[in-house]
This record gives C-alpha cells, structure tokens and sequence, in this order.
C-alpha cells in the first residue's frame, strides 16, 4: 500500500515540478533579450564602469596631470608593461625632485590587473572602458599617458 | 471549404486527354515525389531557423541575426556548406552499410511524411490502414540508425544505436497505445476519416479526458522516437559526441539532420491531425454562422497552425528540461506511461460504450 501510495506522490509531483520548470522557462522566453547588437549600438553601448579597458592618466584643463614620477607601478606591474621616464631636477634650494617627461604604457602586454591603480599614491592613473584596441602592428599598442607638455599639478 | 481534389482531378483529366493513363499516372507519381522531396527540404530549413530561434529566446539570446535581416539566410548559408563538404570514407568501416544507413533514415522518415494530410483532398498515402502504416514507417527509422552506429565502427556511433534503439522499441509502445486509444473513439485508422470525424469538434474537446491523457502521452514518447528534448541520449553531446551520425560527413550527415528535424515536424503534424483535427476548421455545434465564418479559413493554414503549435510545444519541452539517464528513460516508459496508457486505453472503451463523450 505504501509503494503504491509511493507511486502516486511520486507521478503528480513529478508532474507539478515538470510545470513549475516550463513557467519558468516561458517567463525566460518572454523577458527582454540580453544580446547586445555590438557594431549597430555602438552609440547606445552602456558597459559598466568598473570593466578596465585600457589604462588612462587623467589630465585636468589646464593640462595637469597628478604623477610625480615615483615608479611604483612600473614596480608593482608583474608583466612589465609600464616604463615611467623621468628627468632628475634641482630646485633653486638645492632639492631634488623627479619630473615626468614619459609615461609609456604597453596595451600588449597589459594583463588589466588594476595593482598599478591601486598602487598609486596619488591616483594619477586609472582604467577606461573603452575596449577597441584592435591595431595592424605592435608598435601602436605602446602608448604615452602623459600628453604632450603637460606638468604636474600645483598643490 | 476549398477541395484540393477538384485541382488534382483537372490535372489528371488534362494529362489523360493528351497522353496514355500509364504516362499520366507515371507523370503525376514523378510530380508528386518530386513535390515531397522539395517540401521535404524548405520544411526542414523553416525547422532548423524555428529551432534555433526558439532555443536563443529559451536562453535569453537573440539566435541567429547576421545573416540577411533577422538571419533569414543563415539557413540557407548552412545548406549550401553542407552540400559542398566532402564525403569521407572510413578506413575499418562496413561501406555499403555505412553508406547506405542514412537513405534509409530518410526513406523511412519521408514515408512517414507522406501520411500527412495538409488540406482537404490533398494528401498522397491515405487508406484504411493510414495509422497502422505510419506506425510502421516511423519505426523502420532505427534500422537505419542501428546500421550507422554499427558501421562506423566507433564506440561512440555503437553505444549511442545501443541506446536508440532500446528508446525507440520502448517508446514505440506508447505512441501505439495512445493513438490506439483515439482509434477506438473514432472507429477508423484512416486518416481522413479521423479528421473528417472531428468536423463536429475536434477530438480534444469531444474525447475529453482520456483524449487529453493521451495528447500528453503521445507527445511524451512522440519527442522520445525523434531522439530530441530530455530524451536525447542517443545524441548526447557531452558523452557521445555527436551520437551514431559522429562519423558522418556533408550530405550524409545532412540526411540525419533532416531526418531528426522532420521527424519532429511528423510527430507534431499527426498529433494536430489525430487530437486538433488537421486541417478541419474550428466548429462549434450549434454556432451555424460562427462556423461559417471558420471555413472562410483554407485548411492547409489551419494545418499548419496547428502543426507548428505542436512543434512549439515539442520546443519548450526540448528546452526546458535536462536529460534522463537511461535507467530513468525506460522506467518513465515502462512503468509510467505504459500502465496509464493501458489504463487510459480502458478509460477510453468505457466512455465509447456508454457514451459519455460530447
């Protein structure tokens, strides 16, 4: 009597589950697509902020940028992506001080890790989420961060 | 209602005002096959492009988009690469056999085509033992996937013909036991007259609930004989590769292809002609001018409205669920869906007898 009870529970059950699966899979079939068309909604294209496309170094109006050359994330950087070239200045009171002349950043070689950006003392650099990186040669994925004449920022 | 017969008797008198009765009878066989054949082909494309479309929507994704406007031509791109790929020859298989397996997959699934009726006069096997003959066509499909599995010479192709073959003879019995239970509502095995049977009412609303127990059965094993949905293990991509046709190539492996696709659309379009009532028109007894108005509606649209619903639903199964194991395969068969049709089959002679159908 039991099996046969067994049975029974076993079949309506079975049935009631096998329902609830094919509600859930229609409520899937009518919800809203998550495809996004790429090349066509180009303009459209929200990604989200935290995704790292590729490293920047903010610049502000007056083409000031906040990198005082200390190297911490050419060090920290495990791939060796990052060469921060710098010029040695002394000051009219005999101090020392580094001056950034050239950031260079290898695309190529980046493994977007972020330890560069988290690193940085003075949050000079930071991750884009811009993605298009595509190039016909190597030599184009080597960028300059800093831009041309720019300076550090006057505190 | 539009009588295909009036168009095939014209041509028939046309052709034997010029020509001898053998020659016409010959011409109009050769039209007819050739009729099937092609019919046979863009079904399958709208199949194919339905299914993969179907399936993105089940997952959240869009399906195929690239080509042309709604990805309408990806099918036929796809056509075209698997008629231009070469046929390769297995070095330790059985040839003839190898070869000669997937021809008769494809014969056995356009001899089940054939007992489609899809409008009223137009249908090309039909006599009085239609459903006894589609039982037989459709089952003679896993000789041909047995003799695949067997001459690939692969452990895959065999362990998957081993499965096949132990799901469709299992199946087979439920797919006879539910339709037996409709032969015994309608008193016929004829397709016509099953269908010209409903004109009161389709047999899903006549039949009432031995009717409905059987639809859900059919369409149960009918999804099992086709190899698809939760019970595709003969198939079984993670496990088997592709299955018996693994080692197939181009236009042979083409011919499964086709033949698993139709073979849906078989099951689906008997089980809108035997439960739906095929191309009959939706009539309500008493409604004289509501029923009218129905058969304003060509057959052949009403056909296929319901054949698709049908495919439709074989999708949604497909897709919604995971598949069995073997063991749980046959024990949902034999003993599940065997002792209910068994019992529903019992059902069904007592509302006959004393007449509790509408």
């Amino acid at each position: 009597m039991n099996s046969f009870f067994k049975y029974f529970h076993s079949l309506f059950s079975g049935i009631l589950t096998l329902l609830i699966g094919m509600k859930t899979s229609m409520k899937v079939f009518l919800r809203k697509k998550v495809t996004e068309k790429y090349p066509e909604n180009r303009d459209t294209l929200k990604i989200s902020d935290r995704f790292r496309g590729t490293l920047v170094m903010p610049h502000d109006t007056e083409n000031h940028h906040k990198c005082v050359a200390c190297g911490i994330c050419q060090i920290s950087c495990p791939n060796g992506s990052i060469v921060v070239h710098f010029d040695t200045v002394v000051s009219e009171d005999g101090k020392k001080s580094k001056v950034l002349t050239n950031y260079e950043y290898d695309l190529g070689n980046c493994m977007y890790c972020q330890l560069c950006v988290n690193t940085c003392p003075h949050d000079a650099i930071c991750f884009d989420n811009s993605f298009e990186h595509a190039v016909f040669s190597r030599e184009k994925l080597i960028k300059k961060l800093n831009r041309e004449g720019s300076t550090l920022v006057k505190k | 209602m539009f009588d295909f017969s009036i168009v095939s008797s014209w041509i028939h008198n046309l052709l034997t005002g010029v020509m001898p009765e053998f020659w016409a009878i010959f011409l109009e066989c050769l039209a007819i096959g050739i009729g099937i054949l092609l019919f046979y082909a863009v079904l399958a494309i709208i199949l194919i492009y339905m299914e993969r479309k179907v399936c993105g929507f089940f997952q959240c994704r869009i399906g195929p988009d690239r080509v042309g406007k709604f990805g309408i031509f990806q099918l036929f791109a796809d056509v075209i690469k698997m008629l231009i790929k070469e046929i390769i020859s297995l070095k330790n298989s059985d040839k003839f056999l190898y070869a000669l397996a997937p021809f008769i997959v494809i014969i056995a699934s356009i001899l089940a085509f054939s007992t489609i009726q899809i409008n009223k006069g137009m249908e090309i096997i039909d006599f009085n033992v239609g459903i006894v003959f589609y039982m037989a066509a459709t089952s003679l499909g896993v000789l041909g996937i047995l003799l695949a599995g067997w001459s690939s010479n692969s452990k895959f192709t065999m362990i998957s013909a081993m499965r096949s073959g132990a799901q469709i003879i299992s199946y087979e019995l439920s797919v006879g036991l539910s339709l037996l239970t409709v032969v015994v509502f309608t008193g016929t095995l004829q397709f016509s007259e099953i269908i010209q049977s409903q004109a009161d009412g389709w047999l899903i609303f006549k039949g009432h609930i031995p009717v409905w127990i059987a639809f859900i059965i059919y369409l149960i094993a009918g999804n099992a004989e086709t190899n698809r949905g939760p019970f595709d293990l003969p198939e079984a991509e993670s496990e088997l590769t592709a299955g018996y046709h693994t080692e197939y190539s181009g236009m042979h492996f083409g011919f499964f292809y086709l033949s698993e696709y139709l073979n849906l659309f078989i099951v689906a379009a008997i089980a809108a002609t035997v439960f739906l009532g095929g191309w009959m028109p939706l009539h309500i007894s008493g409604l004289d001018g509501f029923n009218a108005i129905m058969d304003y509606i060509p057959g052949f649209i009403w056909f296929f409205g319901k054949a698709f619903f049908v495919v439709f639903l074989l999708m949604w199964i497909r897709w919604t669920f995971p598949r069995l194991r073997i063991d749980q395969l046959l024990k949902l068969e034999w003993k599940i869906l065997v002792p209910i049709g068994l019992f529903n089959l019992a059902l069904m002679i007592l509302v006959v007898v004393f007449k509790l159908h509408f």
